[in-house]
């Protein structure tokens, strides 16, 4: 819990404006979508969230089915969830909100209209205006935010292949009705990079706020809004995961550049993007501006949001990663990259408390963290929550190289396993014989076979002291990194200096 | 001594419990009746003879075992064929709907299965109640009871003829701009449409959802209270629905006009009323005024736009509430699917729709489009809260505003059917209250050369009881409740 006050505040002296006269060449608009799937039921009937990996069509109901007759009927606390998520993006939550059907007919829409909301016609969204700061190597950006809104996900199309090529289309309603909290940014965002920044510092506010459980497939999509300098702007759809944000937009920015240098027009368009050929491609669809008819939803009446409302939903408000930085760095004492590094992802920072915790020495867990552990998660390509590693054995693990059970090296070598089976480090360390090595008699017969078998790296070590490392690490070698490296250094001092008499 | 498919809802459930007759011999009379009729009348889409009969059957056996049965127990009730019934078809007159059987029951429906009313079918309607003479179903007219050449009025066409023939002993209709009054004032029966809110949408399938409401259509005024007093209250599967406990509205009814004050609003007798019509509304309210009542006349201005605004919004919200029949989940489908999703879809809804259903979605796609949304449909709100509020101050000074229901007398099949301007002007004294979400009661009033009059009562929001009780008093001081059309 941490003071409401103290939510907003970001460094406002060390903060960019966007200026309109922006140098970039590329502008690039968000409009992300998160879905609210910690709500555990549908935004307007009682139908399961739950819908990964669920039978197609098996979380259904009158309502979502849009079946003849059924009416939706407001989750309220999906309002408590929009309402936090306006907050922490700055933005003003209405005082009223309505709910308006978005008409077109497209086949993921059971009632060919969605429920949304509307920011023109006498429609108010559930939050308007708003900024989210970003670090971009050492400037701090300012995003503007147009607005927040609550909505309906569509049904889920599934194709054979692409979709320009699939011969029929398979609809999966258990998808259909789920609550989509959509936040739209203003084309401030300069390039792909800036684009994945702002996603990963959204993505960290949701999971503390507790809105995103987890990285689900699909629970965070976007559709971007792309046009170079004095160009046309061209939307690209379907970028349904994270990782493709950067992906899509390079490929689409290097498209629009190449149709520039060939003196091509780009045409304003929406073009979706294909995850498996990695390109957007144009969807032929008619190219007028579409009418969505926008109109109130009947069904449903206006809500009033209430100032006490707002400040109950403040008072609820978990510590947001802003918040949570300064106090790694002021609590910790953590370096402000080290912070940064952690709290981009709720569950690395989790770990990481968690870990100090059980083991008060802040900045050596973090070290392990940010260097072993992060570097570990990516080279396999998993995020924390993926791997079974607890803070209790990576404690432990840091507690044997201090107990002097093991060498930090062989401790890089057991955090993978841990990493991977979960086991805790000292069973590691006993099913593969890994236990430092220090006693003398030991290690003294293995200085004698490498003194023997490298009898020239002998001859420089005794002319030059610069030398001795080769024989250092021919032992370590030897004994497969067990040996204590202290003890190491200073038997094969001792041999050296008893061959100089 | 009246057979038993010629008794009330009142007297039926009297009887059963009193061990004169059982449910089985109530329902089997109604059943009678219907084959007797049917082909001249039309007023069913859906018949479910044998599943009522077992219904019947069940609630006989319950009598008998001395357990305690529901408030309806043993009445025949029919219900309009835009309220989803679980396994039994639920079409709206519409080919769009011909094989549609919904998976669920409507909220009425589970409270009057609650009540062991029994469900003996599903009554005949203008296609998706887009209509006020019941001309548009798919499956055909109805024909006026009173004169089978004449429509029996509309939507709720089915609904009204089957209480007025004894083809059924309570009925359920829908009011969007007067789709229960309507066909109650043509056929000579009661119906009411509650405040808006007060009885459940859910399962009712939409037309214009912001105007709706499910209400009974009866034989007399007391039928309707009680049929009232089931299907009212609160349901949170409805998001509009009033947060208003059950109550008895057979409790209201008393002989009595004392101290009621009656407004008559001069634009409720507007040009095109017919001066039969007109006399024998003046003649209720003198009769009322004998049993202590007082009247004056008054005006509501912004009536005169209610039309219009009635109909931008009900064509506007149905142009998007039918965008749903595509014909891909449910519903009609063309043979062949050849072509992309937007041209099956096209051929669906072309072939699907009847021409008056299609001619109001156009013209409601049309007020919601770009550039035509400020004139028409936004327009249409403000003046909704216009005439809202000339109701309101009408209602600061007057208890109940009585006018004639319809302004004409029942019209003959194909009359107007050809000219849709000259059908829609026949619900200039209904749509007003739909606008303002008020109740409003059509009771009957009188004859002119043989065809039925109804008079129309509209009460502040929620205050059915004044409705019912003037209703009642008016019935009770007059015989037009005991006339019954000759084809019975
Ligand atoms: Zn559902």
């Amino acid at each position: 819990m941490v003071n409401a006050k103290h939510l907003n505040s970001t460094d406002k002296n060390n903060v960019t404006e966007m200026s309109t006269k922006n140098q970039n060449e590329v502008r690039i608009g968000l409009e992300v979508h998160v879905q609210l799937t910690s709500l555990k039921t549908k935004l307007f009937c009682g139908c399961s969230s739950d819908y990964k990996g669920k039978d197609p069509n098996s979380l259904v109901c009158p309502v979502c089915l849009g079946i003849p007759g059924a009416l939706p009927v407001l989750n309220a606390n999906s309002v408590d969830y929009a309402v936090m998520v306006a907050l922490a993006l700055n933005s003003k939550v209405s005082e009223c909100m309505f709910f308006f059907r978005k008409n077109y007919y497209y086949p993921d829409m059971p009632k060919n209209f969605q429920i949304s909301q509307y920011d023109q016609a006498g429609g108010v969204p559930l939050a308007v205006g708003g900024f989210l700061v970003i670090d971009v190597g050492t400037k701090r950006k300012k995003v503007r935010i147009g607005r927040v809104h609550l909505e309906e996900d569509p049904g889920r199309l599934v194709h054979q292949g692409a979709i320009d090529t699939s011969p029929y289309t398979l609809v999966d309603y258990n998808r259909s009705g789920i609550a989509l909290l959509e936040i739209v940014t203003e084309p401030d965002l300069d390039s792909p990079k800036e684009a994945r920044i702002f996603l990963q510092k959204l993505r960290s506010i949701l999971e503390h706020l507790g809105i995103f459980a987890g990285r689900l497939e699909g629970s965070i999509r976007c559709d971007a809004n792309i046009s170079l300098t004095g160009g046309t702007r061209v939307e690209v759809k379907n970028i349904s995961s994270f990782k493709e944000v950067e992906r899509a937009l390079s490929f689409e920015i290097m498209r629009q550049k190449n149709l520039v240098k060939k003196g091509l027009s780009v045409k304003h368009e929406t073009r979706h993007w294909d995850e498996s050929r990695r390109v957007t491609i144009s969807l032929r669809m008619k190219e007028k501006e579409h009418d969505y008819r926008y109109f109130p939803e009947p069904d449903l009446v206006p809500i009033t949001i209430t100032e006490d409302f707002v400040e109950n939903v403040k008072e609820k408000m978990p510590e947001l990663p802003e918040a949570r930085i300064s106090r790694f760095v002021d609590a910790y004492g953590l370096p402000q990259y080290d912070a940064e590094v952690l709290v981009s992802d709720k569950a690395l920072a989790d770990f990481f408390e968690c870990t100090v915790k059980l083991y008060d020495k802040p900045k050596e867990v973090s070290n392990w963290m940010m260097g072993d552990l992060l570097r570990n998660l990516n080279e396999n390509n998993l995020v924390l929550t993926d791997c079974k590693i607890t803070p209790e054995h990576l404690v432990e693990m840091i507690k044997l190289i201090e107990e002097g059970v093991i060498s930090g090296k062989i401790g890089k070598r057991v955090l993978p396993e841990m990493v991977l089976t979960g086991k805790q480090p000292s069973l590691i360390i006993k099913e593969k014989g890994l236990v430092k090595i220090s006693s003398r008699d030991a290690l003294e017969g293995i200085v004698e076979q490498v003194f023997s078998e490298h009898p020239s790296c002998v001859e420089d070590a005794l002319a030059d002291e610069n030398a001795v490392h080769f024989l250092v690490g021919q032992l370590m070698r030897a004994t497969k990194g067990k040996a204590d490296p202290q003890l190491a250094n200073q038997l094969i001092h001792e041999k050296l200096e008893s061959l100089k008499k | 001594m009246p057979k038993l498919h010629e008794l009330t809802a009142k007297q039926t459930i009297q009887k059963i419990q009193d061990n004169e007759v059982t449910a089985q011999e109530c329902v089997q009379a109604v059943f009678e009746t219907i084959h007797k009729l049917e082909d001249k009348i039309n007023a069913y889409v859906t018949l479910v003879e044998e599943e009522a009969l077992n219904k019947a059957k069940e609630i006989d056996r319950k009598i008998s075992d001395g357990k305690p049965v529901g408030k309806l127990a043993g009445v025949a009730i029919a219900v309009k064929d835009a309220i989803c019934t679980q396994g039994i078809l639920t079409t709206c007159s519409s080919r769009m709907l011909q094989n549609f059987v919904p998976p669920y029951d409507a909220e009425v429906i589970e409270r009057i299965k609650r009540e062991d009313g029994i469900i003996i079918g599903k009554t005949n309607m203008d296609e998706f109640a887009m209509g006020s003479s019941t001309e548009t179903s798919y499956f055909g007219p109805t024909r006026n009871p009173w004169d089978t050449s004449r429509v029996p009025g509309g939507s709720s066409g089915g609904s009204a003829a089957c209480i007025a023939t004894n083809e059924a002993t309570l009925a359920l209709g829908t009011d969007t701009g007067g789709s229960i009054r309507c066909p109650a004032s043509y056929c000579s029966v009661v119906g009411l449409k509650p405040t808006y809110g007060l009885v459940s949408r859910y399962g009712l399938i939409a037309y214009a959802n912001s105007l709706e409401q499910i209400g009974p259509m009866t034989k007399d005024v007391y039928d309707c209270a009680l049929f009232l007093s089931v299907i009212a209250g609160h349901d949170s599967k409805d998001g509009t629905s009033v947060n208003v406990e059950p109550k008895d509205y057979t409790k209201c009814l008393k002989n009595n006009a004392k101290g009621l004050k009656i407004g008559v609003p001069k634009e409720f007798f507007g040009e095109g009323t017919n001066e039969a019509v007109e006399k024998q509304v003046w003649n209720a309210i003198h009769k009322l005024e004998e049993r202590g009542a007082s009247h004056e006349e008054t005006s509501l201005p912004n009536l005169e736009h209610s039309l219009a605004t009635y109909y931008i919004i009900a064509m506007s919200e149905a142009s998007s509430n039918l965008a749903r029949y595509d014909g891909l989940r449910y519903g009609y489908r063309v043979d062949k699917d050849d072509g992309d999703w937007a041209t099956v879809y096209s051929k669906n809804r072309r072939d699907g729709f009847g021409a008056e259903v299609r001619r109001r979605i156009i013209l409601g796609t049309y007020a919601l489009s770009a550039g035509y949304y400020n004139k028409y449909y936004l327009k249409a709100l403000k003046v909704r809260t216009l005439i809202r509020e000339n109701f309101t101050e009408a209602f600061k000074k007057f208890d109940v505003l009585i006018g004639p229901t319809m302004p004409f007398p029942p019209f003959k099949i194909g009359e107007k059917i050809q000219d849709p301007l000259a059908l829609y002007m026949s619900d200039v004294d209904t749509v007003s209250t739909n606008l303002a979400g008020l109740p409003a009661i059509s009771v009957p009033c009188g004859f002119t050369d043989g065809l039925p009059i109804g008079m129309q009562i509209t009460a502040p929001p929620l205050r059915e009881d004044l409705t019912l009780q003037a209703a009642y008093t008016f019935e009770q001081n007059t015989d037009y409740k005991t006339k019954k059309p000759a084809i019975n």
